[in-house]
């Protein structure tokens, strides 16, 4: 008779705060949250749009409450987090391989942060003129 | 006499008499290029010789002696105590595994993986002896290398949390040894390889945490392996659409 009796552990369900690097994880994840939430508020800004102006303009006003100040700066915050880990990452699912040698990991995220002021200057062009 | 000690805790399990695992404390003695698995070499022959724990080569290629130190995946031969003295340091079997005993996990889901990902050669067209040898360029052999440097030690399977959530998922190092051969240019079998890859159980269980490759003892980056394979399944699902089979 056997005497075998393997033993299996229970996942707490804090697993992901006993160790930083899971927690880290899980706020890059978690982001996306705060992000939906931000790109809500802006289709909701173009609702009132449609609506008329003094429906947009009470939609500019309701943006001006401490409250909507900080959960625009929270997204922002997360949204910067989130970019930067990402494009720390990047080089791992990009395979560019170039006169026999695999593109160096710095030379991908570069390429990235590069992409990343361009679209930023461009969208700031569309804003402003 | 003032010989240094080392306080270690290890989580025993024998399940002919124990319910659960409880932890145990040892004290050792201490020298600066002592290992973990040396330690408990020292307990095992001179404290508790019960205890139960599975090693072989003594320098990171067998892959036998992962063990969770102090809550990260390790190799015990390739982990040194005087990265913790004088502070405890606390030992318990690979995460995400069933406790066989003490420190030893019942690896069978991992090994089944393994197998199942068709890790050999797959010739497109299979050549006659006369016909001579696969030949390989340095820069083909390049593509797949570092993903075959695994030596099946299960440490990425303990780091991850997707694995540990759900155990249908293929994992690390199946899914970076597929990468291996779907990226040998000897290798004809990647249509084949291409539906495991493809399921929710395969690359697509990854949420790309990393820890994976974080704790690699051999620098596999199994995480890059998975995103590349993403791509792959990608790619395929977009031909699948207007050329399917």
């Amino acid at each position: 008779m056997t005497k075998r009796k393997p033993y299996k552990r229970e996942l707490p369900t804090d697993w992901w705060l006993k160790h930083a690097f899971y927690t880290k994880y899980m706020i890059r994840e978690g982001s996306s949250v705060l992000i939906t939430l931000y790109s809500l508020i802006l289709a909701w800004g173009v609702l009132r749009l449609s609506q008329g102006e003094a429906a947009f303009n009470g939609w500019l006003e309701a943006l001006q409450s401490p409250f909507s100040i900080f959960i625009h700066l929270l997204a922002l915050a997360l949204a910067l987090y989130h970019t930067i880990t990402w494009f720390s990452l990047a080089p791992k699912a990009v395979d560019l391989w170039l006169k026999g040698k695999r593109l160096e990991d710095k030379v991908i995220v570069a390429g990235h942060y590069g992409a990343f002021a361009v679209v930023t200057v461009f969208c700031l062009l569309i804003i402003t003129l | 006499m003032s010989e240094l000690m080392i306080e270690i805790d290890v989580l025993r399990y024998r399940p002919e008499m124990d319910e659960k695992p409880f932890t145990q404390m040892f004290e050792v003695p201490y020298t600066p290029d002592m290992s973990i698995l040396e330690a408990l070499q020292y307990i095992k022959d001179h404290l508790d010789s019960t205890i139960s724990f599975r090693w072989s080569c003594r320098m990171a290629i067998c892959g036998s002696c992962g063990m969770m130190v102090n809550g990260v995946p390790k190799l015990g031969c390739k982990a040194f105590l005087r990265d913790y003295y004088p502070k405890k340091v606390s030992l318990e079997p690979l995460a995400n595994f069933p406790i066989e005993r003490d420190l030893v996990v019942v690896m069978d889901d991992f090994i089944k993986k393994l197998e199942e990902v068709k890790p050999y050669i797959i010739p497109e067209k299979e050549k006659c002896l006369s016909e001579g040898t696969y030949q390989q360029t340095p820069e083909q052999m390049a593509k797949f290398k570092q993903f075959s440097m695994c030596i099946n030690c299960g440490l990425c399977y303990a780091a991850c949390p997707q694995y540990a959530l759900d155990n249908k998922f293929t994992g690390p190092a199946a899914l970076a040894l597929l990468a291996r051969y779907n990226r040998d240019s000897r290798d004809g079998g990647e249509a084949q390889r291409m539906k495991i890859v493809n399921q929710e159980e395969g690359v697509w269980g990854c949420t790309f945490v990393g820890y994976c490759s974080v704790v690699c003892p051999k620098d596999v980056d199994p995480a890059a392996a998975i995103q590349l394979l993403k791509v792959e399944s990608s790619k395929d699902y977009l031909i699948g659409m207007f050329k399917p089979e």
